[in-house]
Parts: structure tokens; C-alpha cells; sequence
């Protein structure tokens, strides 16, 4: 009986006895250990959140998965990625992009750039010129409005 | 303390810590060097022709096709932290349709190691000039630059454009010849 008493004694030294040791704890510092963990994956999120507010980009720090930039990127390099509305792109630089439907996000170089000039009021005459129904529907539906409305 | 494996913990811990600091530092000290040098460029031939753009939506656009010479000294641009210089010729114009066009026409990799000095006669694009529609006839001003896309093995990666360019009007009618 002495023998029994004592390996149970000697058990939670060796750090294996984790139900030993919660049972030891009060419900204090049970919620005070709960508290801890949470603080620790909050703040991981924050830091997380506030990169992506800082570089603008959805997806700040991406790993390189293919070696289509070879020897550029090699497979797991890691990517630090800015988003910035004010920056144009332009021919030359790297982009990473995630096309509709893929979760994936792509890394290539730009080769090709043309950008429209779009003032509001062009919008409409481009509109205008890419779909000329538009523009014949729009015309019938003025040059009724003139011929039936009445002169009051 | 007191186990092999908490010490390896904490050793692996720091040894990340150190390597992140050391990174850093390697951006840091190769961060804000000026990379640019002069570039020579001449253009020797130019062709213009109106065909089916195979490249993207099917329509009759201009396609231009550029004979070439680059002379260029890479050497100031090279350090210990750069890796590779992707080198691309590019040509910028506008157009009635688009303000901003911008095509790469010629690229070439520089790896470290290799002869720094550049210098390329009588070369062709190696891409297409297509344009989106037909802005290249007559077009008065098609600038070409070289670039170069410093790769760094760990930092930022800059695109620097060589001092120098070429301005070059484009013709007025289209070649109907088949060869090039």
C-alpha cells in the first residue's frame, strides 16, 4: 500500500500528469489561462489585419508555390506584397493576381499596358461606340419623347 | 532549462530571431542604392503591318516589327545582394483610343557571374508589338527604354530605367510585303 501511494506521488513531476495539474488550479486561474491564449491569437490577428490595411493588399506576405519565375522566385520564397490605388501598372513589373474562381493567387511580369484616359463623360461615348444598339435604342427613345409629348 | 529539449526550443527561437534581424539588414544596406546607368539605343529598321491580332481579341490591329543595337555597361549596377537584372526593352506610346501604352518588347536576363557588359546588335523583338487597335501608323513619337528589374536575394526589387532612349516615328502606310 505504501509502494502504491508513493508512484502516484512521483507522477506529475514529470510533467506527463496534465489532468493532475489542471485539477490543482483554481477556477481563477483556469479563466486567467483561457485570457492568456486568447490575448496571444488576438493579438497574431491584429498584427495580421494591420499589415493588410497598411500595404493595401488583400494577401500581404505570400509564398512563392511554382517555379514558373525561375530564377527569379524560387519555390518557397517568400513574397512581401504592396497595393497601393495611387501606383499604376506598369509594363515590367511583377504582379501577383488571383483570377475568378481559383483561389490561388498567380506571380507574373507585366508585358502589355493599355490604359484608357476615362473621364466620365467619355465613359458614355465609349459605352456608346462598343455597342451601337445602345446608341440607336437611346435615339428612339428621344426622337419619340419629341415626337408625343404635347405642347402644353 | 533542463531538458535537450527545451534547449533546442529556445535555441531554434533565437537562431530565427537572429536570421530575421540579418535579413533585415541586408535590405536595409542595399535598399537606397542608385542602380541607373547610361544606355545607348538605336533602332535600324522599322516595319508596320495591319493584321489579325492572334495575340488577344480577334481584330485587324497594327503590328510593328523593330530592328535594334543596345549598348549598355551593367557593371555599377551588380553588388553582393543582387541576384539577378531582368533587362527589358520597352516601348511607350499613346494614341487616340489609349492615353498610356506601354509594350515590352525585348527582355534578357543578366544572372551574377555573368559578363556584365551588354551589348546587342541587329536584334529583332522577341514579343509582339501589337497595339489594341490601330494607333501605330503614323504615330510621331514611339519612345523605347531599356529597364531593369534589380532581383536582390533579400530586399526590395526595384525597376530602374536606364538613362537613355530613343524617340522614333512610326510609317504612315502599312508594308504589304510577306517576308521580314
Amino acid at each position: 500500500m505504501v509502494r502504491a501511494g508513493g508512484v502516484a506521488a512521483h507522477l506529475p513531476t514529470s510533467g506527463l500528469d496534465i489532468f493532475g495539474d489542471l485539477r490543482k488550479m483554481n477556477k481563477r486561474q483556469l479563466y486567467y489561462q483561457v485570457l492568456n491564449f486568447a490575448m496571444i491569437v488576438s493579438s497574431a490577428l491584429m498584427i495580421w489585419k494591420g499589415l493588410i490595411v497598411l500595404t493595401g493588399s488583400e494577401s500581404p506576405i505570400v509564398v512563392v508555390l511554382s517555379g514558373s519565375m525561375e530564377p527569379a522566385f524560387h519555390r518557397g520564397d517568400l513574397l512581401f506584397l504592396t497595393n497601393f490605388r495611387e501606383d499604376p501598372i506598369r509594363a515590367g513589373e511583377i504582379v501577383v493576381f488571383k483570377v475568378e474562381g481559383r483561389d490561388i493567387p498567380i506571380v507574373h511580369r507585366v508585358i502589355k499596358v493599355h490604359e484608357k484616359f476615362l473621364p466620365y463623360v467619355g465613359m458614355v461615348t465609349i459605352i456608346m461606340n462598343d455597342y451601337p444598339k445602345f446608341k440607336y435604342a437611346l435615339l428612339a427613345v428621344m426622337g419619340a419623347y419629341v415626337l408625343l409629348r404635347r405642347e402644353s | 532549462m533542463n531538458t535537450v529539449l527545451s534547449r533546442a526550443n529556445s535555441l531554434f527561437a533565437f537562431s530565427l530571431s537572429v536570421m530575421a534581424a540579418l535579413t533585415l539588414g541586408c535590405f536595409v544596406t542595399t535598399a537606397f542604392k542608385d542602380r541607373c546607368v547610361p544606355v545607348q539605343l538605336q533602332v535600324s529598321r522599322i516595319l508596320l503591318k495591319n493584321i489579325e491580332d492572334f495575340t488577344g481579341p480577334r481584330r485587324r490591329s497594327d503590328l510593328g516589327l523593330l530592328t535594334f543595337h543596345i549598348t549598355a555597361d551593367l557593371e555599377k549596377t551588380f553588388d553582393w545582394n543582387v541576384k539577378q537584372l531582368f533587362l527589358y526593352l520597352s516601348a511607350e506610346y499613346s494614341t487616340k483610343y489609349n492615353a498610356v501604352n506601354q509594350v515590352v518588347l525585348w527582355d534578357k536576363i543578366v544572372l551574377r557571374g555573368d559578363n556584365p557588359k551588354l551589348q546587342v546588335k541587329d536584334i529583332k523583338t522577341k514579343y509582339f508589338f501589337f497595339d489594341d487597335g490601330n494607333g501605330l501608323k503614323g504615330n510621331p513619337n514611339v519612345t523605347l527604354t531599356l529597364s531593369w528589374n534589380v532581383v536582390p536575394i533579400a530586399g526590395i526589387l526595384p525597376l530602374v530605367t536606364g538613362s537613355g532612349h530613343v524617340s522614333v516615328p512610326f510609317p504612315d502606310a502599312y508594308d504589304i510585303m510577306k517576308t521580314y
